[in-house]
């Protein structure tokens, strides 16, 4: 009888074409990374901008899936023919969580906070092409830059540009007040976060969930447990591609294996025998096999790339190919450069795609005769010694940020200790390039210019591996920022 | 009985002291740079200054550790680095689910520890007693965070009784009993598998002795005898090691909470360490000092009530 019931609602549901099915409007989403901060603009953590960018602050711009700018705040643009003068026309009639009106003082304001000379803002690398920010009128705001810059318009749309109120920006670290399509609710600190719909949001309709539930689950057991418990709805950033396979074969789930902008890389002291020698980089090149890493480390979910690009880009070019695995040829290479029998420290940062890759590694160079002793360390040493102190040989770590290829032109304080003029002024062209066809072709250009100095061994793209009930809906597959925008995505049950 | 609670007492606050030192000293000496952890890898050098200053790091180490404790003294912990908001806020937030976890689990290891450790001793060398030693080795050689998968996989995922973590908080307390049971369960089963032990055992020596054939000579029953003359007697070695497990619960929630994703101060003090975060660490390790100092404390205490004898020598 009841399934009859249910048959014949079902029938009448869909008969009548109604959108919502017996559709739950929350969502609860499971996240291993759990916040100390809600404030984008003051602190690095990912997940802050993987909860509330572009749903709890929003941009003058925003990227999409694809990694197209579009307008958010700023609702168009003009750009001045030297490439130096952006002119936004903000939208109206939009208001803060708190009540507040946005306006133009609003940007400024946002502007010279993060530019400021005590700002801690984490990104205040991307400010530093602007010269002022003006208030032309209430719905005006015009920003010169110094210099030309390519990626001004992509970095506008980051977590760390976001427009805040001066009201309420000193403490938006505990209670967040942006004007997205989401507001704060509750945060009860170390378990859960939840957002419900903001009511006042200018496009509400668009909105399909009433509320979203974050969850911090850091164990990739208990975040299995969770999932097949049905606590979760969702795992977008699922911490271990090991267990995907139970997911897959129960129809109640769907595995989603995307792409992020994290290159991983086994990173070589290029400023430190015996990796101040190109040819001993290229020795070690050429002994990594990448599909045996992949496959080992990461269940096979992952695409390699053989330089410093995602292959996803416009711009991609596929170097896989540059150093062809060879252990004889890699053995002959360090022997030709006196390294063999060498000892090497291989300093690896706790995360399961670091430490995986670099005992699959380790043997791999242990094939061609370098003995590398592994250290596994934890992040705050990782961060002191081999970033900080550059007191490492080689290590594993995924560069998550976007059009971060200017990391090899930031000189020997850089934990690559790599310094090289030519490809220096190969990034200020490409960051100075204005026509996205020409900055692609530059950007080519300079992936293959790091695959001939084979600066460090170019491992893969870190996937984006996310679980979802069969009911969740509009989810981003890849992600070309570290925001997951919650607009657009919906709960059928 | 006065010059015992000054000594204790004098004792008690020279250990913090001590602790405090060695936290500091050592969180200083740990590899590590707050700033950096807080703003990440593309961070500017002038936006990592600035950070550092606002932090206080810029003080000597010496100033900052005496202000510390001025400050502490004066029950201000200082403000989180990472969190930014009063240590002992965020002490105040975990502090109620942690000691419910530990309380919770401290009554559940007591009352399945006795009533077993009496239990097999009172059924010695028979099927009972056999049960429970298996048991207990069992116990004691099981993991409690793989325990705790089991109980999750069968209770929450499969039977789906009880949620699987999770603590949303007393406000709605049934759930929040329900959120408690598994890791209390958890927590409960290995402490209790050693407790239970340690009664049998020490009930055992207690049985052999002349007064016990008295009692039960005199007409009193077998399960009199057990409750109100053998137990009783047993008690101090039982007491040495609840004493011991409790500091152990405290500190073995710090497990149990990341399995069961609970926001207790056992996962605050994991992460801090982790951030740098020296203001919460150094508040957390000098709360988890006093409650074993404390608990030490209370075990002494407690000989006095239960052995009479050794009043003297204290």
């Amino acid at each position: 009888m009841t399934r009859l019931f249910t048959t014949t609602a079902l029938t009448l549901t869909l008969g009548l074409g109604l959108s919502s099915y017996a559709a739950a409007d929350t969502l609860v989403i499971g996240l291993q990374q759990e916040p100390t901060s809600l404030d984008p603009t003051a602190d690095a953590t990912a997940s802050i901008d993987g909860m509330l960018t572009m749903n709890v602050y929003e941009s003058l711009t925003t990227v999409a899936e694809n990694g197209e700018v579009l307008p958010n705040l700023a609702t168009g643009w003009d750009v001045s023919d030297d490439g130096l003068t952006y002119t936004f026309n903000l939208a109206e009639g939009v208001t803060f969580h708190d009540g507040t009106e946005f306006d133009a003082q609003d940007v400024v304001f946002s502007f010279n906070r993060a530019m400021a000379e005590d700002s801690t803002n984490p990104s205040k690398g991307i400010f530093k092409p602007i010269a002022s920010v003006t208030a032309l009128d209430p719905q005006t705001v015009e920003i010169k830059l110094k210099e030309k810059d390519a990626f001004f318009l992509f970095n506008m749309g980051q977590g760390d540009s976001s427009i805040v109120a001066q009201e309420s920006a000193d403490t938006n670290n505990t209670d967040p007040v942006g004007t997205g399509p989401f507001k704060l609710d509750n945060w009860t600190r170390g378990d859960r976060l939840t957002l419900v719909k903001n009511a006042d949001y200018r496009d509400a309709d668009s909105v399909a969930l009433d509320s979203v539930e974050f969850r911090f689950i850091s164990d990739p057991a208990a975040a299995t447990a969770a999932m097949m418990a049905e606590e979760l709805d969702a795992f977008p950033g699922f911490p271990a591609p090991e267990l995907l396979p139970q997911f897959e074969a129960d129809p109640r789930f769907r595995v989603n294996v995307g792409s992020t902008e994290g290159e991983v890389i086994l990173a070589m002291n290029n400023a430190k025998p015996p990796f101040d020698n190109i040819e001993v980089r290229r020795a070690v090149a050429t002994a990594i096999d990448r599909d045996e890493i992949i496959e080992g480390a990461m269940y096979g979910q992952a695409v390699p790339i053989g330089s410093f690009y995602p292959p996803h880009g416009t711009a991609y070019v596929d170097l896989t190919g540059a150093y062809p695995h060879d252990t004889e040829k890699a053995e002959a290479m360090f022997e030709q450069a006196g390294v063999t029998g060498t000892t090497m420290t291989l300093r690896v940062p706790p995360f399961p795609y670091a430490m995986r890759s670099a005992e699959i590694i380790q043997a791999q160079l242990s094939d061609a005769g370098i003995d590398a002793k592994v250290e596994n360390v934890e992040w705050g040493f990782w961060i002191d010694e081999v970033y900080k102190k550059k007191n490492y040989d080689m290590t594993i770590i995924a560069h998550t940020s976007p059009n971060d290829m200017g990391n090899f032109a930031r000189g020997p304080d850089y934990f690559y200790g790599y310094d090289d003029a030519e490809f220096t002024t190969l990034w200020d062209a490409i960051q100075t390039e204005a026509d996205p066809a020409k900055r692609d072709e530059l950007l080519k250009q300079g992936q293959q210019y790091l695959s001939d100095q084979s600066v460090h061994g170019f491992l893969f793209q870190l996937p984006l591996l996310g679980v979802f009930r069969t009911g969740v809906k509009g989810y981003w597959a890849s992600s070309p920022v570290l925001y997951m925008p919650l607009k657009g995505v919906s709960n059928e049950g | 009985m006065a010059y015992f609670l000054l000594r204790r007492t004098v004792g008690f606050v020279l250990t913090l002291l001590a602790v405090s030192v060695v936290v500091f000293a050592v969180m200083n000496v740990l590899p590590g740079d707050p700033p950096l952890t807080i703003l990440g890898l593309d961070a500017t050098d002038d936006a990592l200054a600035a950070l550092r200053e606002q932090l206080g790091l810029n003080e000597p180490l010496l100033t900052r550790y005496i202000s510390w404790v001025w400050n502490a003294l004066h029950v201000d912990f200082g403000i989180s680095h990472s969190f930014r908001v009063p240590v002992s806020t965020l002490i105040g937030e975990r502090l109620p689910l942690t000691v419910s976890l530990a309380v919770a689990g401290m009554a559940v290891t007591l009352i399945l520890a006795l009533s077993l450790g009496i239990g097999a001793a009172s059924k010695h060398r028979q099927v009972g007693d056999w049960g429970v030693m298996f048991l207990s080795q069992l116990g004691i050689a099981v993991p409690a965070f793989w325990l705790s998968m089991l109980l999750v996989l069968l209770f929450a995922v499969k039977l789906r009784w009880l949620p699987p973590g999770g603590f949303a908080g007393w406000s709605d307390p049934v759930a929040a009993m329900r959120s408690l049971v598994l890791p209390t369960v958890a927590l409960a089963l290995v402490q209790s598998a050693v407790l239970a032990r340690v009664t049998r055992s020490s009930a055992l020596e207690v049985m052999r002795q002349d007064f016990v054939r008295t009692a039960r000579a005199s007409g009193l029953s077998r399960r009199r005898v057990l409750w109100r003359h053998v137990l009783p007697n047993a008690l101090v070695p039982i007491v040495t090691i609840v004493g011991m497990q409790f500091a152990a619960l405290v500190t073995g929630t710090i497990v149990i909470e990341n399995v069961f994703y609970l926001p207790g101060l056992g996962r605050l003090i994991f992460q801090s360490i982790s951030n740098r975060d020296l203001p919460t660490v150094q508040a957390l390790v000098m709360l988890f000092a006093a409650i074993v100092v404390t608990a030490n404390f209370i075990v002494d205490l407690l000989y006095v009530v239960i052995d009479p004898r050794l009043k003297v020598r204290a």
